[in-house]
């Protein structure tokens, strides 16, 4: 492999005119709607974001490039080029001549944004159908143009060709190039689940020939020599730089702000309710300015339990929500009759995005309007927040979305858009605003702690009859994904608007034949506003948490009755695709069939193991083995390999999808190993990369991955569903090698050793 | 400490306004050196290097991502040494040419570990990814055979949120191959 010629003045092209992701050559400049050195360019005519007009998805430049527009947009995983490889399939164009136009409210139609591992398998279908629609009007103009009918036509390369005679040919660009289509779609449901139909029908997947083949990622040769556009990197005119100054503890309220005499090239400082920033004509000065602010605040009356006593203080907590969400058979008569009971509780802590760059985002607030330039994960959601928190019509705020670092669910990149905005408006002027890693660390909304308890009825013969299992949480997601509302967005919080309700119970997957079984989430009241604690979607939302406890659970229950972890897991699972990924890591992994823990463990020095875990996420599955080395004498765990089989129906792009799923397994193992938020009475006390660490260099295991495929079933999630089971993995490793069960995360030395000092004889 | 006048502005923020800024008396002008083009520079000497870089000379390769030193993101060459822009003064430069990721390579001239990186595909969101080329960028030069562990060794300060070290750990590798 080497850089490619057709992806390097692809990327060029871009970064002279856009922040969003690729325009094609052959669109006029005005149709290209805002960009940094066009600050609060209108909304061109001609475009829209009406998702019934078929122009509103493709374009045909006269040089026959392609453009696609989406609403969904790129976080790191490479989704872009699997966009770009769909759509060269529909159309028969080649791969190179696909551009991608992602989250700009004014071009592109409202999908919801991104979430849930839903972009290729949700959100590429209207982007197939309206490549497919545009084919065959293509097609159509084709057989006009060449007098014959389309099934006497091939296309290749975005080139039409008659059967019978292959020096008669119409290029896409000489038959429609830089015009519209004008064609209406129909359109079904909206947001996530937003759909078009025409007449067109798309491929079947065995005629596939891009889609299925790993094209190299079209964002990584710019991104590996400093020539990609990132958030942090948008400049507009007259753009002055910002910084905010959150209350030291959750619940004070501002009293004065002193000290901004003197600051050297501080423009103003900024109070709205209990907003505080200062805008800057640099960023240091106004970094400067942020930290040297003297600002009084008041006590704060807001109490938190102390961090000791988080899990008992939930497991005491009211429950304001409950919800089955599986119920099978009469379980507590099958738990009352059953000849004995499994039972134990697991504990997940509060976990931080901690972006690897700090939320930024760029505002410039006029007074006809505003545009802002943000890595939001939902454009169109952050374009209805923004106009309420200034007061706008919606119509008249423009969000051009750029690509950010790795945000991961609701993060801070959907917070510092609102910063931005108040900021730009008090001064008159485009102002950027990145956050610190304080800023991002300790106030990102959090992925909340789950609290989990499992009973299990076994009968005589080493049968489970019965399963009983709760998740508790604070909520799914207590602040709603998407920046929708003023109050979603930490900025409007402050200034005393309230946060929008997601009562959503924490959910937990698991597909076991279990003769009586029941799943319930449940939440309880937490605070949710201006806080630092206020939880929200991380990736896999609490599922890595849910997961941990149902199938650390599981790994139990196989232990009392001395079963092999992997063959426990066959008896009870019926689905041929559930079976196919445990055997396939079995396989891989070289399983040895036998209970855990395993036999003859030395009480000291280091000893080794292996776990499992399965899991559905949607209608993806996976199992994860994982492999450790545990120094029983330090308590230290090192993960030395990790074996995944993946199952995500279509593979639309096998390389890209194994970046992915490895980066998902470490990611997780970080999480399972090394992540937890820290707070006290003063707040968060996490607030940086030594106070909140993530896994190293050093400490990264082997990887090995077996992908499944299935041409013939829809594509599937793979975003999340790597991150799901490893921590279980993890600990039922640690089981396996020392006897002694992790139930709470994150697996540290100091749980390491406890539970080595506890373990039974 | 002087109290300011707090007051309501007409757009209903309140709003604190500080005089302007006094003229640049502490800014001497200095010279750096940076991808090969001498620049002079008029600011507050305590400024970060990274601060001048993007700010300033509008370069993209060097980011933000702690402020604190401990990521990795804001790494260029100082000289031959890897360092982290983001806690060093301009002034504490001194002659010593700058080298950021733009200056390492190009898209049709990409540096060795450029297009190790490229070729491994080993990028999840790429912020962090500056860091890790720049820094086995600086190990390589003076190191060109290491081993599995010595470059997980030399990569053991970066952060990597995403969680792309396997691909990473194996560009460099690669790189170290072709250098060696």
């Amino acid at each position: 492999m080497t850089v490619r010629d057709g992806q390097a003045l692809s990327r060029r092209q871009f970064l002279k005119t856009s922040g969003a992701v690729v325009v094609s050559f052959a669109m006029p400049a005005a149709l290209l709607g805002a960009r940094p050195d066009q600050a609060g360019a209108a909304q061109a005519p001609g475009l829209s974001s009406d998702a019934a007009r078929l122009d509103s998805w493709l374009a045909i430049g006269q040089d026959g490039s392609v453009t696609v527009f989406t609403d969904k947009v790129e976080l790191g995983m490479g989704v872009s080029t699997a966009f770009a490889q769909i759509v060269a399939e529909e159309l028969d164009v080649s791969f190179h001549a696909v551009s991608v136009v992602m989250g700009d409210t004014a071009r592109t139609p409202d999908q919801g944004g991104v979430g849930g591992s839903t972009s290729i398998s949700v959100g590429a279908r209207p982007i197939r159908q309206a490549a497919a629609e545009g084919r065959q009007i293509l097609l159509n103009l084709a057989s006009a143009r060449l007098g014959a009918p389309v099934a006497q036509l091939t296309v290749r390369d975005g080139v039409v060709r008659r059967a019978d005679d292959p020096t008669k040919t119409a290029s896409y660009g000489d038959l429609i190039g830089g015009r519209r289509f004008d064609v209406t779609l129909q359109v079904s449901g909206g947001s996530y689940n937003l759909g078009v139909a025409g007449t067109a029908r798309p491929k079947s997947p065995d005629q596939y020939t891009v889609v299925g083949t790993p094209v190299p990622r079209m964002d990584i040769p710019p991104k590996a020599t400093g020539e990609f556009t990132y958030i942090v990197d948008v400049r507009v005119p007259g753009m002055l730089h910002g910084r905010v100054i959150r209350p030291p503890v959750p619940g004070a309220t501002l009293r004065r702000v002193d000290g901004a005499q003197g600051l050297p090239g501080l423009v103003k400082v900024v109070t709205k309710g209990n907003f505080v920033g200062v805008v800057a004509e640099t960023e240091w000065g106004a970094i400067q300015a942020a930290r040297k602010l003297n600002v009084t605040w008041s006590t704060s009356t807001a109490t938190w339990p102390a961090m000791a006593d988080l899990y008992t203080a939930m497991w005491a907590m009211p429950v304001r929500t409950r919800r089955v969400m599986t119920q099978v058979g009469e379980v507590d008569a099958a738990l009352a009759s059953a000849a004995r009971t499994v039972q134990a509780r697991y504990e997940w802590p509060f976990q931080s995005h901690a972006m690897m760059g700090p939320g930024c985002a760029v505002a410039e607030v006029r007074g006809d309007g505003a545009t802002i330039w943000s890595s939001t994960q939902h454009p169109h959601q952050l374009q209805r927040g923004i106009a309420q928190l200034l007061g706008l019509p919606v119509e008249t705020v423009h969000v051009v979305w750029v690509e950010g670092a790795g945000s991961y669910g609701r993060s801070g990149a959907e917070d510092v858009p609102g910063d931005a905005a108040l900021l730009s408006r008090a001064v008159g002027r485009p102002v950027r605003v990145q956050w610190t890693r304080a800023d991002d660390t300790a106030w990102d909304p959090k992925g909340p702690p789950v609290v989990i308890a499992a009973r299990a009825g076994l009968d005589g013969t080493g049968n489970v009859v019965a399963w009983d299992y709760v998740a508790r949480a604070f909520s799914g997601s207590g602040i709603p994904p998407g920046p929708s509302t003023a109050g979603n967005m930490l900025a409007g919080q402050l200034t005393g608007l309230p946060a929008g309700g997601n009562d959503v119970p924490t959910t937990f997957q698991e597909h076991y034949a279990f003769a009586a079984k029941r799943s319930a989430g449940e939440i309880v009241p937490w605070p949710q506003e201006a806080s630092p604690l206020r939880t929200a979607n991380l990736r896999a939302p609490s599922q890595p948490a849910t997961t941990f406890g149902g199938e650390s659970f599981v790994d139990e229950v196989a232990a009392a009755l001395r079963v092999d972890p992997v063959e426990f897991r066959l008896r009870y699972l019926r689905d041929p695709r559930d079976i196919a990924v445990i055997r396939a890591a079995a396989q891989q992994a070289r399983w040895a069939s036998r209970s855990s823990p395993r036999a003859g463990i030395s009480r000291s020095g280091l000893t080794t193991g292996r776990g499992i875990a399965f899991t559905p996420r949607g209608e993806t599955r996976l199992a994860t083995i994982a492999e450790v080395e545990v120094n029983q004498a330090s308590g230290q765990v090192r993960v030395t390999r990790l074996v995944v089989a993946h199952d995500c129906g279509l593979i639309i792009n096998p390389d890209g999808l194994r970046g992915t799923i490895e980066a998902n397994l470490i990611q997780s193992t970080s999480r399972a190993l090394k992540e937890e938020v820290r707070f006290g009475p003063s707040g968060v006390t996490s607030t940086d990369w030594v106070s909140y660490p993530v896994l190293m260099a050093p400490e990264v295991p082997e990887i090995e991955i077996v992908l499944i495929d299935h041409p013939e079933l829809p594509p599937a999630g793979a975003g999340e569903p790597a991150s799901v089971a490893t921590a279980p993995a993890i600990a039922n490793a640690i089981f396996d090698a020392t006897g002694a069960r992790l139930r709470t995360v994150p697996l540290t030395p100091a749980r390491v050793k406890a539970a080595l000092q506890n373990r039974g004889a | 400490m002087t109290s300011d006048r707090l007051g309501h502005g007409s757009d209903g923020l309140l709003t604190a306004a500080a005089p302007p800024p006094a003229p640049g008396s502490s800014a001497t002008p200095l010279r750096l050196t940076v991808n090969g083009t001498v620049h002079t520079i008029r600011l507050s000497p305590d400024t970060p290097l990274l601060y001048v870089l993007r700010d300033e000379l509008q370069l993209r390769g060097p980011r933000f991502g702690c402020g604190l030193g401990q990521c990795g993101a804001c790494t260029v060459l100082l000289g031959g040494s890897a360092v982290r822009s983001c806690v060093l003064p301009v002034s504490a430069v001194g002659g010593q040419p700058i080298t950021t990721l733009e200056g390492l390579g190009t898209l049709e001239r990409p540096h060795a570990v450029q297009r190790a990186f490229i070729e491994e595909q080993a990028v999840q969101c790429g912020y962090c990814v500056n860091g890790w080329i720049m820094t086995a960028a600086a190990y390589l030069a003076k190191n060109p055979s290491p081993t599995d562990a010595e470059v997980r060794t030399a990569m053991s300060d970066l952060i990597c949120r995403c969680g792309a070290h396997v691909r990473m750990l194996r560009a460099v590798k690669r790189a170290a191959g072709r250098q060696g």
